[in-house]
C-alpha cells in the first residue's frame, strides 16, 4: 500500500444519503478477476445513461452530465464530500477498490456503514467522520467556490479550510499508524517475519513432516 | 499443565505471537486454492510486488466452474472459463501446484484434500470456501477464510485470528442402522439451530461418532458451517491412522512413525473443560429429510412436515410458510408420503473417497423402502450421480459395471 501523504486536493461533493455499495460499483462488475480497474464503472448507474456491462468501452457511452462525476470543474479531485451512512448494504471489498482505482483518497461523511469504513483502511483511503453541520458547511462552501480546496493533514488530523480554518478529526491511533506507513494487514503481520521464521525452525524440528 | 482440548491443542501449536487482546498470528500448513476466491488475492500479490512464502504448503484445484460433462470440449461459459484460465496461469507465475481440469487427481477441493493425503492430522488448514471445516475430520484445525485473506496467507504463511470458544457435540451410543453421518449432523442442527454454532469450534465427538468411517466423518465436519461454526473437528484414532497409510502425501518410513507419535496426542484430555456441551441419543436419530430452504428446516423420516400455525415465533413462522411455497410443500404431510422427484448422489457433503467400502454409490440402496413397496422403480426417480473427484469417479465406474 502507498504511504498516505498529506492531500491538498479538489472537493467532489455527492450530496446523497445512504450510498451503498452497489451504487459504489453495481454487481454485475464483480465477475471480474481483479481487484484494480474498477475506477470506470464507479457509480456506474448515475454517471452513465445507458446500463453498464463488463467489457464495455466506457468512453463511447453516453454520460449523465448532471452527475458531479462528470462535470468538468470536479475532475482530479482526491477528496469526496457525502452525506450520512456512505457505504452501507452488501461488505464487498469492490467498493473501496473502485474508489481508489478511481483516484479517491479521503472521504469525508457525517457516518460510514461499518464494514466498508474497515475495508477503506486495508485499501489506501482514508474515511473522516464529521459532524453533519460541518459537513453540511463544507457542501455549502464547495457550491460556492470555483475549485474549492482542502489540505488534510493525517499526522496533524487536522483538514484546512482555503481561507485557513482548521478543522481537527479523530482517527484510531493504529489505523493512522498503517496508512502513513502504508501498511495493509500484510505489511504488518510481515513486520513480524523474524518470529514466523522463528516459528518454522521450531516447527521444523518438532514435525519435520509438515515440511517435507 | 491444564487440562487442554482437541482445539486448545492444535490452536496452540500454531501461534506464531500472541497479541494482548489475544489477536494472534496463526500460522497455517495448507492452503487450498480454487478458482473463484483466489483471483483478486493473487492480483493483490502482484500489485505489491509480493511473493508467495512457502508455495510447497499450496494445493490448487478448479472445483466450481468445471464442466460434469465432458471436459474434453473445454469450457463453454466465458466467466467460467477465466476464472479457471486466470487460476491456470497464477499458479504457473507463482509456482504452486495445481490439479488441473484434466487432471486424474482433480476434484472437488474438499475431497482431493484428504484423498491425497494433502489434510493431515494435526494442520491448520484454509481455503477460500466456507466448507473447508470438512477437513478437521482428521483431526485438523480447518476454516474458511475470505480473499483478503487468502492474500495474507499466501504473503505470510499466517492468518490474523481471535481463538473461538469450545464446543463438544456428543452423539453417545452406537449408531442405529440405516442413519448416516448426513442425518446425523442434520439431527444436531435441528438441534442446535444454524446459529448454535456461532463463535465456537465444534468437536464432535462420542461413541456414534467414533464408529463413522473417516469419510462419515468428513461429511459430519463439512456441515458445521451451516450449524454456525467455522471450525468441527474429530480426535484422531486408529482409524484416521489407517486412512492416512500410504497416502501420496502422507509421511513415509520414520517419519511416519514420528508422524503416527504426535497425531496420537490429538484428542481432547480426559478432564478438558469445554464451553458448551451438546449430547445427543444416537438411538434418537432416524434418517433425515430437510423439507424447507435451511438445514435447520429438518425433521425425521417418519415424522411429518411441520405447520407454520403452530410455530409461536412469527418471523420464524412466517419463514416456514415462506419455505413450504418455495417448496410446494403441505404443513402436516407425513415425510413418506412424499415421492422423490429426483436423486442426486454426489455432492461433497457426502464425501467418498477411494474407500470402496464406503463410497457414496452404496446409499442408493438403503433409500427408504420403495423399492420394494412401489414395484415400477423406474417411475419414481430420475437420477444424476456426481462423482465427487476424478479418484472417486473410478471407484464408482469400477463398481457399477
Ligand atoms: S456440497 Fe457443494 S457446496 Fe458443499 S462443500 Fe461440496 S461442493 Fe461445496
Amino acid at each position: 500500500m502507498e504511504k498516505f501523504k498529506t492531500i491538498e486536493s479538489k472537493v467532489m461533493p455527492l450530496d446523497r444519503a445512504n450510498v451503498d455499495t452497489d451504487a459504489i460499483i453495481p454487481k454485475q462488475f464483480l465477475k471480474s478477476v481483479k481487484r484494480s480497474g474498477f475506477g470506470p464503472n464507479l457509480f456506474d448507474e448515475w454517471r452513465y445513461l445507458d446500463h453498464g456491462e463488463p467489457g464495455m468501452d466506457n468512453s463511447v457511452r453516453p454520460r449523465n452530465m448532471d452527475f458531479v462525476l462528470n462535470q468538468e470543474q470536479y475532475q482530479g479531485a482526491q477528496i469526496l464530500v457525502a452525506r450520512e451512512n456512505f457505504g452501507c448494504g452488501s461488505s464487498r471489498e469492490h467498493a473501496p477498490w473502485a474508489l481508489e482505482d478511481y483516484g479517491f483518497r479521503v472521504i469525508i461523511a457525517p457516518s460510514f456503514a461499518d464494514i466498508f469504513f474497515n475495508n477503506c483502511f486495508k485499501n489506501g483511503l482514508l474515511p473522516i467522520v464529521l459532524d453533519a453541520e460541518t459537513v453540511d458547511r463544507l457542501f455549502k462552501a464547495v457550491d460556492a467556490t470555483d475549485g474549492y480546496a482542502l489540505v488534510v493533514d493525517l499526522q496533524k488530523q487536522a483538514i484546512t479550510t482555503p481561507d485557513g480554518e482548521r478543522i481537527a478529526f479523530e482517527v484510531d491511533a493504529f489505523r493512522k499508524h498503517c496508512l502513513l506507513e502504508g501498511l495493509d494487514d500484510i505489511g504488518l503481520t510481515l513486520e513480524h517475519v523474524e518470529d514466523i521464521k522463528a516459528y518454522e525452525a521450531r516447527r521444523k524440528q518438532q514435525a519435520p513432516w509438515l515440511f517435507a | 499443565m491444564a487440562a487442554k482440548t482437541l482445539y486448545d491443542k492444535l490452536w496452540d501449536e500454531h501461534v506464531v505471537r500472541e497479541e494482548q487482546d489475544g489477536t494472534s498470528l496463526l500460522y497455517i500448513d495448507r492452503h487450498l486454492v480454487h478458482e473463484v476466491t483466489s483471483p483478486q488475492a493473487f492480483e493483490g500479490l502482484r500489485l505489491a510486488g509480493r511473493q508467495a512464502w512457502r508455495t510447497d504448503t499450496v494445493l490448487a484445484t478448479p472445483d466450481h466452474n468445471v464442466p460434469t460433462t465432458d471436459r474434453s470440449q473445454g469450457i463453454e461459459d466465458p466467466v467460467s472459463r477465466i476464472q479457471v484460465e486466470t487460476l491456470d496461469q497464477n499458479c504457473v507465475d507463482f509456482g504452486i501446484t495445481e490439479f488441473k481440469m484434466d487432471d486424474v487427481r482433480q476434484g472437488i477441493v474438499h475431497v482431493i484434500g484428504p484423498e491425497e493425503g494433502a489434510i493431515l492430522p494435526g494442520m491448520t488448514v484454509v481455503c477460500g470456501d466456507s466448507h473447508t471445516s470438512t477437513h478437521g475430520a482428521v483431526g485438523a484445525l480447518a476454516f474458511g477464510i475470505g480473499t483478503s485473506e487468502v492474500e495474507h496467507v499466501l504473503a505470510t504463511q499466517c492468518l490474523i485470528q481471535k481463538k473461538s470458544k469450545n464446543m463438544l457435540v456428543s452423539v453417545d451410543g452406537p449408531l442405529p442402522a440405516g442413519v448416516t453421518a448426513k442425518d446425523m449432523v442434520l439431527a444436531i442442527i435441528g438441534e442446535i439451530g444454524t446459529a448454535g454454532g456461532t463463535g465456537y469450534a465444534i468437536e464432535f465427538a462420542g461413541q456414534a461418532v467414533r464408529e463413522l468411517s473417516v469419510e462419515g466423518r468428513l461429511s459430519l465436519c463439512n456441515m458445521t458451517i451451516e450449524a454456525g461454526a467455522r471450525a468441527g473437528m474429530v480426535a484422531v484414532d486408529d482409524k484416521t491412522i489407517d486412512y492416512m497409510r500410504g497416502k501420496p502425501y502422507a509421511p513415509t518410513d520414520e517419519q511416519w512413525d514420528q508422524a503416527v507419535a504426535h497425531w496420537r496426542t490429538l484428542v481432547s484430555d480426559e478432564d478438558a473443560v469445554f464451553d458448551r456441551v451438546v449430547r445427543i441419543d444416537a438411538a434418537t436419530i432416524r434418517p433425515q429429510v430437510t423439507w424447507g430452504t435451511s438445514p435447520e428446516m429438518v425433521v425425521s423420516i417418519d415424522n411429518a412436515v411441520p405447520d407454520p400455525a403452530q410455530e409461536s415465533d412469527p418471523v420464524k413462522s412466517a419463514g416456514m410458510q415462506a419455505a413450504l411455497e418455495y417448496m410446494g410443500l403441505q404443513a402436516n404431510t407425513p415425510i413418506s408420503e412424499i415421492r422423490p422427484d429426483k436423486v442426486f448422489i454426489g455432492s461433497c457433503t457426502r464425501v467418498a473417497t477411494r474407500s470402496r467400502t464406503t463410497s457414496s454409490w452404496r446409499w442408493w440402496c438403503p433409500v427408504p423402502d420403495w423399492s420394494n413397496s412401489r414395484p415400477n422403480r423406474k417411475a419414481w426417480t430420475r437420477s444424476s450421480l456426481t462423482p465427487v473427484s476424478n479418484g472417486v469417479n473410478r471407484v464408482v465406474r469400477c463398481a457399477w459395471r
